[in-house]
């Protein structure tokens, strides 16, 4: 009886107050060994299979990353310029600068905590600086976010999880939705657009930003399913997530640009933060020759707009045009 | 009247079947057949209170449920109030389970198993987290259907009483 009500106590307590995240992280790290003993034969088999490969399988999968990395390394390039022309025409918009996030690279472990909800933990815990609501991605689009922090490791709920709701922007035309998941099915949904809504099969959802939490414009789903029923008063939309949910074995976790200010950028993520100014005058090569020309044509229109940061910003702008525009 | 002198387990024992039960929890299964996973850690519990009362009792089944609130990544006390109901009804009425016939044991570790579920089934509708409910039941089935192993392990462990 005692222990019973002990037991509402401490619900309370860890439901409506959050007192218990010390212990809670502290238990955390007793049950740790658990996962790590379940995550073991996995990791073995990791290793067997990674010490055991032909020379060939080797060689073909080398040539293919050699080739991967030259094509990314150019789309990296363009992408130094374009973001450099970006934030030029932003703060001639005096809209705030996009500053990039600082990402970091953590493991999935292999265990499987709770049937009823769509989570997973990762390997990596307070010790790496991992925050609560710190948002997850793939390669391909935004995983989930961070809900438990533990010492060594922590829980993340993923996007299609019944409980979990993203603000997402249609790519296409700006349309801002929020997008709920749907638990086992592995979908999301869209609730409450009208019949008039312009969306269709195939549109991307990006996410907005409006959160707070989670960094805008990173792409989140896939419409798969839009249909416009009459009599019923909103249309009936389903979109699958973007990233691979089900087929990853390791996670970034973004850390906001605010957050990314205080550290240093470049250590982490060279390639793709040019965020001091310094990255795009080093990655657009052609650029040299004409660098006075650009800059003092677009002084005099910068002056008069923004009042504040100019020189940080205004001196890289001018550079890159010429890579922007080849 | 065979007397069997059947040793209590030791500690060692029962931690150890703890601990399998707890890796059987969150091992990886098949997203198909995830629903399915039985209550390892409650099946150890009923087993345990039932072969041997005086060294898992309700106490030792609020803490299994505490460190099962925690691997689960769940309200703290959640599967702790559910185990030290189903550890207190066992420990209860051990002496008339141990001597059911198997269908109405399996009949008892049934409601047991469904008390136990509702009960998580209920705070989770208290703190107000949506969950999906198509498949929330089939894990009594799966665990019912392995009682009759531990049970024939049960007359094995208390055969003094029969």
């Amino acid at each position: 009886m005692v222990l019973a009500l002990i037991s509402f106590a401490l619900m309370t307590a860890d439901h409506r107050q959050h007192y218990l995240e010390g212990v809670r992280t502290g238990l955390s790290a007793a049950v740790y060994p658990l996962y790590y003993v379940i995550n073991l034969p996995i990791v073995a088999g990791g290793w067997v299979d990674s010490n055991f490969t032909t020379h060939q399988t080797l060689k073909t999968e080398n040539d293919r990353l050699h080739s991967e990395h030259l094509l990314l390394k150019a789309q990296v390039q363009k992408l130094a310029g374009l973001n450099a022309e970006n934030r030029r025409l932003r703060t001639l918009l005096e809209a705030s600068t996009n500053v990039s996030e600082r990402i970091s690279v953590a493991d999935i472990v292999a265990v499987d905590i709770d049937p009823y909800a769509r989570k997973l933990v990762i390997n990596k815990g307070r010790r790496e600086g991992i925050y609560e609501g710190q948002p997850l991605i793939d390669g391909a689009g935004v995983m989930g976010q961070i809900i438990k922090v533990g010492e060594p490791s922590s829980i993340a709920m993923l996007i299609t999880d019944i409980g979990h709701s993203l603000p997402v922007m249609l790519n296409r035309t700006g349309l801002r939705v929020i997008a709920v998941g749907m638990g086992a099915s592995g979908e999301m949904d869209l609730p409450h657009l009208p019949n008039s809504t312009d969306i269709k099969k195939g549109d991307v959802l990006v996410t907005s930003g409006l959160d707070g939490r989670f960094p805008p414009n990173y792409p989140a789903a896939i419409v798969t399913y839009a249909e416009k029923k009459s009599g019923q008063p909103f249309m009936q939309v389903r979109a699958i997530p973007a990233a691979r949910l089900e087929h990853n074995r390791e996670v970034l976790l973004v850390w906001r640009a605010q957050d990314a200010l205080e550290r240093p950028l470049r250590s982490t993520l060279p390639e793709a933060t040019p965020a001091q100014g310094k990255a795009p005058a080093s990655t657009a090569p052609n650029s040299a020759g004409v660098t006075t020309k650009p800059s003092t044509l677009v002084k005099p229109l910068v002056k008069p707009l923004a009042t504040q940061p100019i020189p940080p910003t205004a001196a890289p702008p001018a550079k890159p045009t010429p890579a922007a525009i080849r | 009247m065979t007397q069997m002198h059947t040793t209590p387990a030791s500690g060692w024992l029962i931690f150890t079947s703890f601990m399998v039960a707890f890796v059987l929890t969150i091992i990886p299964l098949p997203n198909d057949i995830e629903a399915f996973r039985p209550e390892w850690v409650a099946l150890a519990v009923i087993y345990w209170a039932l072969a041997q009362p005086q060294s898992v009792g309700v106490g030792v089944a609020w803490i299994i449920g505490l460190l099962l609130d925690i691997v689960h990544g769940a309200v703290f006390g959640q599967h702790a109030l559910g185990m030290i109901f189903v550890a207190y009804i066992v420990v209860y009425l051990h002496q008339r389970i141990r001597t059911y016939p198997l269908w109405q044991q399996l009949l008892s570790v049934l409601m047991l198993v469904i008390l136990y579920k509702l009960l998580l089934l209920w705070i989770f509708g208290v703190i107000g987290r949506s969950l999906d409910v198509s498949l929330y039941w089939s894990s009594v089935l799966t665990s019912v259907l392995l009682w009759p192993w531990l049970s024939s392990l049960l007359r094995r462990r208390t055969a003094v009483q029969r």
